[in-house]
């Protein structure tokens, strides 16, 4: 029993084995012979209460606040002793703070429960007894065999069964998951391949066994069971056959799966870091100030009851004539009597706690982050968004960032790669509007003058774009790409793009519809600049079509091409770069290679080298990406000796690498180059400038991706993260522990040596993983003393791992992080501000995010004039809430010296409850709400006044302590002021009547 | 922003000035040509502000008598020896003779004074029962347990008025005597003892129990008074309109006083001859010494005094203002020499941006 309310709680892991074994489609073995383990159910919860739970767990989370635990306790004391004040002075303000407190967060809760509901009851295809059933995701059960149809997403993690293809495989894509966006092919264990359908699924009588769930995206190891004809087939599993939670199937009519993990046991939701509260900076200093305040409290209550003490020695003090005690009163103890009056002093003086300090703060919160949706300047036209706040917590936390750390693909960039320019035969061409124009007349090549005049056209008839002018002069484009046929299909032949094969049958015959036909083509590649080339190409009239194992197709203006894949020699980081050895139609074989360029010109030895270099840097210049493509004949002899040392070296047991790079080696030389390409990874609308002006408000921004090392370089060097006069400092590929650190101190080294200009640092996500485990310090000096860092190939809980090491750095300082996708969720929640982008890969990121806005350049009205606005508002919000007490407190205080320390109160109990809840909390709310201290252009426009309040420093123990003897001196004048204005109690008014009465209402200074 | 009404999008925010914080604002640039003569012109009005006050407040005058009769003190001192137990008091009179060179103009207030005397101490402040007090008979006989232990007597009787502020009501009575010739009879100058109390009080918070039988005396039946009065309440002024818990002595006493320091208004002289104020002459004010301070160090004071607009005699808003006039003025001219003397300086400054 208590085992089970311990595992109720949470307390004992509920698995005790390292395995689990799943019976598919829950069919248990006969003979009894097994333990059945419990699983979770499919539901993703993210919401923090349920109904019958909310009342004591809010009270219970509510009263973990300094401020309410200690106005709780003061509650109780007044209920006990006899105290100045009656209990219904501090029970109704505390009242008030927890109802407005609790609605608040309910409200938020139940919005929570929407979102959970709408994902748990999305409808799902589970195979149950021999049919198909339609049931909701939350239903799914662990050896729940699921249908999943194209373009869904997967519940649950899956072991994939079969597929509608024979050889049981089928594609996904896990952009949400990890920011990769090419297919990914996953294969089933041949034995379940063959069942295609729910009735013979139905047949299938086999066990896994698996690891219990872990974090790791990559990493899965298990086995299947087959029980076929009587004999037990075990299969390995990898990762290769799981189909992971939040990725998407592609390409493929249907599969089906059977679930592993479920619910919050998927390898996605373990990557989400659970949801802790997040708490601002300025909350924990107001914490402090609380404690300090407590302080203050105790040490008047103590001195009070002291003096009490020493004055009521004597007994004409004491017990005049005129106020004679009680026998009860007289014969109390000593004791007792001095407790009961320490408490009746806190009483007297607890008011000192501002109670209604958090509930203004989070009305000032919740009401301020409307501006942010509001704003129209962070709403964006286009996509129709405007910025979203999902925690009104973190506010002011924006007026305080130190580290930005930004996801890159889609954050930085559109997450869509454009072809702009490239360089044929030495000759320059631009693409406008999917027409290539070659840049300025070349004299000696007639059609690119035409091709100018036709650019000009275009820019007339601005309406009938390509239609009209394609149809003026088609035979310019066809001459172009005969001319430089070579070159396009260099394009449209080296490269590893996978095609969306479903849409294929809508691309028309004519030559010209080409020009329209890719958005109905659908391309995946791991590089998403293959991707951009041969959709490039596509537009111009050459059209992939398609790859099988052996051919590739390529419609040329509309004329089918097949060509023969002989091999492809894998790109890899040393080479970069990668090519392809083909058969065309008419027999000949033909090497094309695609590549950096320094890798490609050195091995040239025919072409317009010296043009193209030029072009190359030119574009480099634009801040382009090149690329190089060349091309070789091959004669049969050749190919024949290639074909065989490629094959020894593929199948070379030792040394295969070195023995395959020599052969690369061999193969890739005397090329001729055809020219260069610039594809632009289109950069997000001002991120340059935002990351500028990020820096120069002192923030530091790191660039985490889980992308290439040298994408990643390529982008931040285009957006401006790294300057090409940086000096870029490398920590890759590391594979020792004690490599890296050597690697590390040599940049240290570096870094004391040459110390005046600025340094960038490159890391991947393997050397960082060593660096972190061994070197944290040394790293984080490294990283401290560089003004951009690059971290590459980052597994999405290697980005949280980051910003926790920052964090907890000796400085503490304030992060926050911006990313798009699933990948970027747990960095997100792990940084002190996290923002989602509203991108294309899913909203998981915006949902999980504390603000979601819908481009990147929106961060910096965000942080520049929101955050400041907010920082400034709040941070006065609570140092007048210290004052204003301190200013109502303290003449209660010094009263006690003119009134035999006997616990009197200055003012009247129905004033003593609403001073605090009304009477001073509205007026500041207001200001706290529309406090406009520098104009908000001035803010945005100068990034540098970002830095006056960083470090917190409107709430620096300095300020507190301003604001606190402020507090103080105007207690003395409000005090001593009506005291010496109230007099021997003359008349203030025209009639000769006394005016004082026990109550002297002191108004305080607003 | 240039947005057309037909290209708006659904979720567009509304360009309101409140939605996109452009809402009017005043944001005053405290340049030297704008604080410098501001500060001037506050500390010339708060010293006119100060003048005034003072002067009216100088204007008031206070005639005092400490008659506690500590010895060597005037003829009270004998009742003053008299006074070393306490209640019940004893009955003593003593005399106090002044004279005035001139008139004392009117209207004139008396007023006594006590000091050392917590009437803010809380247990002596919360020890009556207002809603006795309101007269509400079932109050009147089930004092609240705040009184005790002036709640009920011995013999179990309840208390009323209940409490130790009623129980410790202020019992010295005066008699003003006016000598118009030197050796001439002493005329008794009329004191109105009404109109001293805030009209709220004896109108809306002390009320009279209703009567029984058209007697207020019948009205107290079964009520003891507070053990150090000689009379019960309804027997303190033979008036029927002042007597019992709206007697206007017993309402002033029952308000208490913040500080240990206070005055209290005894009566007013306002009629007859001596509504323009005393006039020149001898007086005799005699007093009827009952209440002992002396226990507890305590001094009574007889005080007489007239009042301004600004209520009594009380420098102190005067001088504050005075104060803080003169200061303005200082801070105004130390910035204006510092103004003066930066002024190139700063306008250097301003050429090179």
């Amino acid at each position: 029993m208590w085992r089970w309310v311990r595992q109720q709680l949470g307390f004992d892991p509920p698995h005790q084995s390292d395995t689990r074994t799943i019976y598919i489609a829950n069919r248990f073995p006969q003979n009894g012979l097994y333990t059945p383990q419990k699983f979770i159910d499919n539901r993703i919860i993210s919401s923090k209460y349920t109904v019958w739970n909310f009342v004591p767990k809010n009270l219970f989370e509510q009263f973990r606040r300094v401020a309410n635990f200690y106005f709780l306790i003061i509650f109780l004391v007044q209920l006990m002793i006899d105290t100045p004040t009656s209990p219904i002075t501090s029970g109704l303000p505390l009242f008030f703070v927890i109802t407005v407190t609790a609605i608040k967060q309910g409200y938020e809760d139940w919005l929570r429960h929407n979102s959970d509901n709408e994902v748990n009851g999305a409808p799902v295809y589970v195979v149950r007894s021999g049919g198909l059933v339609k049931t909701r995701s939350k239903n799914i059960r662990v050896g729940d065999i699921v249908r999943i149809a194209k373009d869904e997403i997967f519940p649950a993690d899956l072991v994939l069964l079969s597929s509608d293809r024979l050889d049981g495989s089928c594609h996904i894509t896990t952009a949400s998951l990890d920011g990769e966006t090419n297919l990914k092919t996953h294969v089933a264990v041949p034995e379940t391949a063959v069942l295609q359908t729910v009735a013979s699924l139905d047949t299938l009588i086999a066990v896994i066994e698996c690891q219990q769930p872990e974090a790791d995206l990559y990493r899965f190891m298990g086995r299947m069971i087959i029980t076929q004809q009587m004999e037990e087939i075990v299969r390995p599993l990898g990762p290769e056959s799981l189909l992971l939670r939040g990725a998407r199937l592609k390409n493929t009519k249907e599969i089906f799966g059977v679930a592993i993990y479920t619910g919050m046991e998927t390898k996605m939701a373990l990557n989400y870091k659970s949801k802790s509260q997040k708490r601002s900076a300025v909350e924990k200093s107001m914490n402090t100030f609380l404690i300090i305040y407590l302080i203050i409290l105790i040490s008047e209550a103590i001195i009070s009851t002291i003096l009490k003490y020493t004055w009521q020695a004597e007994e004409k003090w004491d017990e005049p004539w005129y106020n004679q005690k009680t026998e009860h009163q007289r014969n109390s103890s000593k004791i007792l009597r001095f407790i009961s009056d320490f408490l009746a002093f806190l009483v007297l003086y607890n008011f000192i706690i501002p109670i209604s300090l958090y509930v203004t703060v989070e009305m000032q919160k919740f009401l301020g982050s409307f501006f942010i949706g509001w704003d129209l300047d962070l709403y964006h036209e286009e996509s129709d968004q405007k910025a979203q706040v999902n925690t009104s917590d973190l506010n002011e936390e924006l007026g305080q960032v130190e580290y930005v750390f930004t996801d890159k693909t889609g954050t930085l960039t559109e997450n869509e790669m454009q072809f702009r320019e490239c360089s044929i035969n030495g000759i320059k061409y631009q693409e406008i509007n999917g027409r290539l124009v070659s840049e300025g007349p070349t004299p000696d090549s007639p059609e690119g003058s035409l091709s100018y005049l036709n650019s000009l056209s275009h820019l007339n008839n601005l309406s009938h774009l390509t239609t009209s002018s394609f149809r003026t002069s088609p035979e310019n484009e066809t001459e172009l790409i005969k001319e430089h046929d070579l070159f396009f299909k260099a394009v449209s032949l080296c490269h590893t793009v996978q095609i969306s094969n479903v849409q294929t049958d809508g691309i028309g015959d004519g030559p010209w519809q080409s020009n329209f036909a890719p958005s109905q083509l659908e391309y995946y590649a791991s590089s998403p600049d293959e991707k951009a080339l041969v959709e490039a190409a596509a537009r111009i009239g050459i059209v992939f079509i398609g790859n099988s194992e052996e051919t590739m197709e390529i419609k040329i203006l509309g004329k089918l091409e097949r060509y023969k894949l002989l091999h492809i020699l894998e790109f890899d980081s040393d080479r970069r770069r990668m090519s392809v050895i083909v058969q065309s139609p008419s027999g000949e074989k033909l090497l094309f290679a695609k590549g950096a360029e320094s890798s490609i010109l050195p091995k040239c030895i025919g072409g317009e080298i010296e043009k193209t270099r030029i072009h190359v840097d030119e574009f480099a210049l634009k801040g382009l990406r090149t690329l190089c493509m060349a091309y070789k004949q091959l004669t049969s002899k050749e190919y024949e000796e290639i074909d065989r040392r490629l094959f020894e070296a593929r199948t070379a047991l030792q040394q295969r690498e070195e023995k395959l790079a020599d052969v690369f080696q061999f193969i890739e030389k005397d090329l001729m180059l055809l020219g260069a390409t610039a594809v632009e990874d289109r950069l997000q609308d001002r991120v340059r400038e935002t990351i500028e002006a990020l820096r120069m408000a002192g923030i530091k921004v790191w660039v985490l991706t889980g992308d290439k090392h040298e994408t990643a370089v390529s982008v931040s060097l285009s957006c401006g993260h790294f300057h090409r006069t940086m000096n870029i400092l490398e920590l890759i590929n590391q594979k020792s522990d004690s490599e890296c650190a050597e690697q590390l101190r040599q940049l240290a080294r570096r870094i004391k040596e040459d110390h005046v200009i600025q340094h960038g640092l490159v890391v991947d996500g393997t050397s960082l993983s060593l660096a972190l485990r061994e070197h944290e310090k040394l790293f984080m000096e490294v990283c401290r003393n560089c003004s951009a860092v690059l971290c590459c190939r980052m597994a999405p809980l290697q980005k949280a791992k980051v910003i926790r090491l920052i964090k907890i750095s000796p400085e503490k300082p304030i992060t926050l992080a911006v990313g798009d996708g699933a990948n970027d969720v747990s960095m997100i929640q792990e940084a002190h501000v996290g923002i989602g982008i509203m991108g294309k890969e899913g909203r998981q990121a915006a949902r999980n995010s504390d603000y979601a806005i819908a481009r990147f350049k929106f961060l910096s009205k965000l942080l520049f004039v929101h955050g400041h606005f907010y920082y400034i508002r709040i941070a006065t919000l609570v140092q007048y809430f210290f004052y204003k007490n301190v200013c109502f407190i303290t003449p209660q205080f010094l009263y006690q010296f003119y009134c035999l320390f006997s616990q009197q109160t200055l003012y009247d109990s129905v004033y003593l409850t609403l001073y605090n809840i009304c009477f001073t909390s509205l007026p500041i709310l207001i200001y706290s709400l529309l406090e406009q201290h520098i104009d908000p252009h001035v803010l945005q426009s100068k990034p540098t006044l970002y830095r006056d309040i960083s470090k917190n420093r409107q709430l620096s123990i300095k300020t507190f302590l301003y604001w606190t003897i402020l507090g103080f001196s105007h207690a003395f004048i409000f005090f001593f002021g009506s005291y010496f204005l109230i007099g021997k109690d003359m008349s203030l008014l025209g009639n000769g009547q006394p005016t004082s009465s026990t109550t002297l209402l002191y108004t305080t200074r607003n | 922003m240039t947005w057309s009404a037909t290209a708006r999008g659904a979720h567009q925010p509304d360009n309101t000035a409140f939605t996109q914080q452009r809402l009017p604002a005043w944001q005053p640039l405290l340049s030297a040509s704008i604080a410098l003569p501001l500060f001037f012109c506050a500390g010339l009005a708060f010293i006119g502000l100060g003048l005034g006050l003072f002067y009216s407040s100088n204007g008031i005058k206070e005639l005092e008598y400490d008659y506690t009769g500590n010895p060597g003190t005037g003829n009270c001192s004998a009742c003053a020896l008299a006074d070393q137990d306490r209640a019940p008091p004893l009955r003593c009179s003593c005399a106090w003779y002044f004279s005035l060179p001139e008139l004392f103009p009117g209207p004139v207030y008396l007023y006594y004074e006590l000091t050392n005397f917590y009437q803010n101490n809380r247990r002596y402040s919360v020890s009556r029962d207002d809603t006795q007090l309101s007269g509400l008979p079932s109050a009147l006989r089930h004092p609240a347990n705040e009184c005790a232990p002036y709640q009920r007597r011995a013999s179990g009787l309840p208390i009323a008025p209940c409490g130790a502020i009623a129980n410790s009501l202020f019992n010295d009575s005066f008699s003003l005597w006016h000598q118009r010739q030197p050796g001439g009879p002493y005329v008794e100058v009329p004191l109105d003892r009404t109109g001293i109390a805030w009209w709220t009080d004896c109108h809306v918070k002390f009320r009279n129990p209703p009567l029984v039988n058209g007697s207020l005396a019948l009205a107290f039946h079964g009520t003891a008074p507070p053990p150090n009065w000689p009379r019960p309440v309804y027997e303190l002024s033979p008036d029927p309109n002042n007597t019992g818990f709206i007697n206007q002595d017993f309402v002033v006493w029952m308000r208490t006083a913040a500080l240990p320091t206070f005055r209290k208004l005894y009566a007013r002289i306002r009629q007859g001859n001596y509504s323009t104020g005393l006039p020149r002459g001898s007086y005799l004010v005699n007093i009827t010494y009952n209440y002992p301070v002396r226990a507890f160090g305590g001094h009574k004071l007889i005080v007489f005094s007239n009042i301004s607009w600004m209520g009594g005699k009380n420098p102190f808003l005067g001088i504050a203002y005075l104060v803080v006039g003169s200061l303005c003025i200082l801070m105004g001219f130390v910035m204006l020499v510092v103004y003066i003397r930066y002024q190139d300086q700063n306008d250097e400054d301003e050429e090179e941006e």
